[in-house]
């Protein structure tokens, strides 16, 4: 597992720009699954069949990364955020393009930490023109942040934990699953950081009878945290609530069920901000009965993402002891 | 001037009427079936015996305004903002309120009567009013009605050195731009979509394109032109007389890449000048095209304008002119090479 | 039932939003086995627990008219146990400053009841006293022993203002979930006034769910459902003090007629012709934005719907002692089994030419 985390994270892949994380996962899966397809938004689906009823899991292959929106006189290039993303995470970070240019990010002079906005700051690719910087960059490239794996025993620390701990998660079940008992549709989904993208149009594609999304989740364990019950290594998160979903009851206590039938350490997760490819797929054509199963992560969207390899199992296990039940709703 | 006959016609989102019946009487003839959705899209499709992918063309015909929530008892209107207009641009403007375009002005206290801190301050739409002349609420009534649309009295016309000023600016230049492109013939079917409420939140285009379905999708749009101070050179995004602006990103897509390559040669192998629209910020109706059932590729072209949703925007005829060439040349490729992968 | 009764039993009814099916199941009894079960010709629920209610209309194709209220209501949400108290967040958009002091329900294991309370004012510090107090700071106080208390509640678990719906003077109702209850009882009335007519146009009542979310219910239903017309029905704000008067509409002199982005104009304009005919005193409202309310979600259902908004004023909304005039939601069905007679094939071809 800690060699797959490896590998997935240190694939760059902003949202939009999700072709080497998606040729990476073809090659892993294509030995584990009955068909592979890609589809107009560019999200990856594995299909294996086993049953009546459609099931269809997510887990999001694209990162938070900028997008040069302007290169000025002196190859300095300016940029924008593509997904959610806090200019005071940025000073001198290091990004990626898919050309594999890389780039420091600084900033202008400023005086107080409050007026740090994305218009002062700047990707410095070491050009000393315009030109020099066109031979490397164009406008409207997309860059990740460049950060090495960490391995710190129990817990790992990478950048884009959120969400190739969901890939993964989805990679290794698909690959220990022995006897599935529903149709699945194992999706990698692309454009989630800008808006739950590509789970919506899989989701309208699929049309599947129950959607279960793979994600991190944040926690209440560091710090003067905020408020959270969610904390790392007491199992796979069930989530009840976000922003952009409250789980269906029936999927809530099916997850419920076979985790405690199973053994599985689990935890419940209400998440008083953001969203996942749940929310997409519920709301699709006449309603989809949908549900999350998260991976705490401490220091969210940060190039320093933290879990737990005991949350990761867990998670595995409850994916894997799903596919295994046959489901009806 | 079509332009300025588009600009001139009220449309304040979930009134198009008039640009609707406009374009519909000119277009007549020209196009294989005119149909009127259910939220008052207007949708011509040219594709008797046309093989190959369909190709969805939108531009909105809704402009941002006001509407009348209330009458006073002296007779003013008390208004609220409709799309996203900046209140400090209404005081002081001529309007038209209503399908009868009865005249109003919005006025405001006089500066003899303010306090020195009143003046620093933005007043805001709840302190706003259209006087139409009316000397009471009863009087008001016999030529408004609560929920009636309200628009600004623009004249438009040629301006400066090739440009052209008017109100509306976004997206009837789009308009325009279809209607330009419907006197040429295409060896691949198109639907063209003229919709109602983008600036309410893409309402028409979000049920245009699942009506229609369509294999690609190009919108063409008004995009903010920042060439103005005290903005910085690589703050512009877009510039007045660059040529056509090419989207990469926007708060509502992320447009793919061998889309963008295909335009950009199409564009260079024609001579075309274009740009690239240097910003990711804002949203288009593409967004919600892009997300259609399972998915549909969308690119998005834009003439730049300055000023945009204020009363009075500017945009270069050449630039005008030049996006009408790259749409084009870019549908002649499609139908000759088939969409880009 | 009489509609007094029904109102009463369904505000009282615990449903926040995802979690409706305690209100729910009073509309599944009614129809299924109380009066309600002859007005219909069927019922069911969909994937995300609408209420279907269908009635069936006249010939071959009849028109589809599609009436939306909402069943869910605001709430809370248990986030976190600590030491014997419980952290919470809200479900839909709820003042802050409106839950100091309320007594609740957390509905855990069991239905406990529980106390929303904070840091006593005594031991604020002056500047802490002039701020509303966050939802993060306040915590609800079950009075149970923390061992107790983790055994009977988990996060996640709902919680809603303990409020029973009275009667004011004049026959105003007070309590908590009129918002849209209210809706939902006006679309009873509206099936009871229907039993004893034939009319053309075929009737979907949908009681939808999580409004309050982001009108999720209604996204769902009006696509599955696809309806010629869509009207929602819902509340708006009643006149009171501080609000300017087109802002806040006056309680006992009948529904709201809304008109704007989420209207059709010809929707709106029948609405209007129906009162007449019918006699139904109405007001009127322009909506800037077509957000807010089912008819959000109903008109951009696949390839677009006639849409309409009908609201019912309603002072104090998000409050648990929401107020409006019986009257106000009799006349509401009336107006809407009204709408209903007038709808036939002519009128669904002009909707497309206007």
């Amino acid at each position: 597992m800690k060699d797959l985390l490896r590998r997935l994270t240190s694939i760059p892949a902003p949202s939009g720009r999700e072709e080497q994380i998606r040729a990476f996962i073809q090659a892993e899966l294509k030995d584990y699954c009955d068909e592979l397809t890609v589809d107009t938004m560019g999200n990856l689906i594995a299909f294996k069949r086993g049953g009546k009823t459609k099931l269809q899991f997510a887990a999001h292959m694209d990162e938070i990364g900028v997008i040069v929106t302007a290169i000025d006189e002196q190859g300095f290039l300016r940029f924008s955020n593509v997904g959610g993303i806090r200019p005071h995470r940025l000073y001198a970070q290091r990004v990626r393009f898919q050309n594999g240019t890389m780039g420091v990010i600084g900033a202008e002079k400023i005086d107080d930490l409050k007026q740090l906005t994305l218009e002062k700051l700047y990707i410095d690719i070491g050009a000393t023109s315009a030109e020099e910087a066109k031979t490397k960059v164009a406008v409207g490239d997309i860059a990740s942040f460049d950060h090495g794996y960490l391995d710190l025993g129990q817990r790992v620390v990478a950048k884009a934990l959120d969400d190739r701990v969901g890939c993964a998660v989805l990679i290794e079940a698909l690959k220990r699953v022995t006897k599935p008992q529903n149709d699945l549709y194992c999706t990698f989904t692309v454009q989630e950081e800008v808006g739950l993208r590509g789970a919506k149009t899989a989701a309208f594609g699929l049309d599947p009878d129950l959607g279960i999304a793979l994600d991190v989740t944040a926690t209440g364990d560091t710090p003067e945290a905020p408020k959270l019950a969610m904390k790392l290594g007491q199992g796979a998160a069930i989530k009840v609530k976000d922003v952009s979903l409250i789980t269906h009851p029936q999927v809530k206590e099916l997850l419920t069920t076979l985790a405690e039938q199973n053994g599985i350490p689990h935890q419940f997760e209400v998440l008083p901000f953001g969203g996942t490819d749940a929310g997409a797929i519920h709301l699709t054509k006449a309603g989809i009965p949908a549900g999350v199963i998260s991976v705490p992560c401490r220091y969210l969207h940060s190039p320093s993402e933290m879990v737990d390899l005991n949350d990761v199992e867990a998670a595995v296990r409850l994916v894997v002891a799903t596919m295994e039940h046959p489901i009806t709703l | 001037m079509l332009l300025k006959e588009l600009s001139e016609l009220n449309g304040v989102s979930s009134g198009e009427t008039a640009v609707r019946h406009f374009i519909r009487n000119r277009i007549q003839g020209r196009v294989d079936r005119i149909q009127t959705d259910r939220l008052g899209n207007l949708i011509a499709r040219c594709d008797q015996g046309k093989k190959g992918p369909l190709v969805m063309l939108s531009a909105h015909m809704d402009e941002v305004g006001l509407m009348v929530v209330g009458i006073d008892a002296s007779g003013l209107l008390k208004i609220k903002t409709i799309g996203g207009i900046d209140e400090r641009v209404l005081i002081s403007k001529r309007v038209f309120v209503g399908p009868q375009r009865i005249p109003g002005v919005i006025g405001a206290k006089p500066i003899h009567l303010q306090e020195r801190e009143e003046r620093e301050r933005p007043v805001k739409t709840t302190g706003l009013f259209v006087d139409i002349g009316a000397t009471d609420r009863n009087d008001a009534e016999k030529d408004v009605k609560i929920g009636d649309l309200i628009a600004f009295d623009v004249q438009a016309g040629p301006f400066g050195d090739g440009l052209f000023k008017g109100k509306a600016l976004d997206d009837r230049a789009g308009c325009a731009v279809l209607m330009n492109l419907m006197e040429n013939e295409y060896d691949l079917p198109l639907a063209y979509a003229f919709t109602v409420q983008e600036e309410v939140g893409l309402r028409g285009a979000t049920v245009a394109a699942y009506g229609l379905n369509p294999d690609l999708a190009l919108v063409v749009e008004t995009t903010s032109a920042g060439d103005v101070p005290p903005l910085k050179k690589h703050q512009a995004s877009t510039r007045l007389g660059a040529g056509p602006a090419i989207s990469f990103m926007d708060r509502s897509v992320i447009v793919k890449p061998a889309l963008i390559e295909r335009l950009v040669a199409v564009a260079e192998e024609a001579g075309i000048p274009y740009q690239f629209r240097e910003s990711a910020s804002g949203g288009t109706e593409a967004g919600v095209i892009n997300q259609t059932r399972s998915g549909i590729p969308v690119a998005v072209i834009s003439i730049p304008c300055r000023y945009i949703h204020s009363p009075v925007g500017i945009l270069n005829l050449d630039d005008f002119a030049q996006t009408i060439k790259l749409i084009d040349a870019f549908l002649r490729n499609i139908a000759q090479r088939g969409l880009p992968v | 039932m009489q509609t007094e009764k029904l109102l009463k039993e369904l505000t009282d009814a615990v449903g926040p939003s995802g979690r409706e099916d305690r209100a729910a199941q009073i509309i599944l009894d009614f129809f299924s086995n109380g009066d309600g079960r002859c007005w219909i010709s069927e019922l069911r629920r969909d994937r995300l627990g609408n209420i279907i209610l269908r009635k069936a209309g006249q010939g071959e194709h009849p028109p589809r008219i599609m009436l939306a209220a909402h069943i869910d209501e605001i709430g809370l949400i248990v986030t976190a146990l600590e030491d014997g108290f419980i952290r919470f967040s809200t479900i839909g958009g709820i003042d802050q400053r409106v839950l100091l002091g309320q007594e609740v329900i957390v509905h855990g294991r069991e239905d406990l009841p529980g106390v929303i309370g904070a840091k006593p004012p005594h031991l604020q510090q002056a500047d802490e006293r002039n701020k509303a107090v966050k939802i993060e700071d306040m915590t609800i106080d079950l009075g149970l022993a923390p061992e107790r208390m983790a055994a009977l509640v988990r996060v996640g678990d709902p919680i809603t203002i303990k409020r029973s719906c009275g009667t004011l003077k004049n026959s105003f109702y007070a309590g908590k979930a009129m918002d849209d209850r209210a809706g939902v009882v006006a679309l009873v009335e509206c099936l009871r006034r229907l039993k004893d007519y034939n009319h053309e146009a075929e009737v979907l009542v949908v009681i939808t769910v999580q409004e309050e979310l982001g009108v999720r219910g209604a996204f769902v239903s009006s696509y599955g459902l696809n309806p010629d017309i869509g009207l929602a029905v819902d509340v708006t704000h009643g006149e009171m003090p501080g609000l300017a008067d087109y802002e806040g509409f006056k309680l006992g002199q009948g529904p709201v007629i809304v008109t704007g982005p989420p209207v059709h104009p010809l929707i709106f304009d029948k609405l209007k012709a129906a009162a007449e005919a019918g006699k139904v005193k109405y007001q009127v409202e322009a909506a800037e934005t077509p957000r807010g309310t089912d008819a959000y979600a109903i008109q951009i259902a696949q390839a677009g719907v006639a849409s309409g908004l009908v609201c019912i004023p309603l002072r104090y909304m998000h409050t648990s002692v929401e107020t409006l005039a019986l009257d106000d939601l009799k006349e509401t069905g009336r107006l809407l089994a009204e709408f209903i007679m007038q709808i036939d094939r002519a009128f669904l071809e002009g909707l497309e030419c206007y």
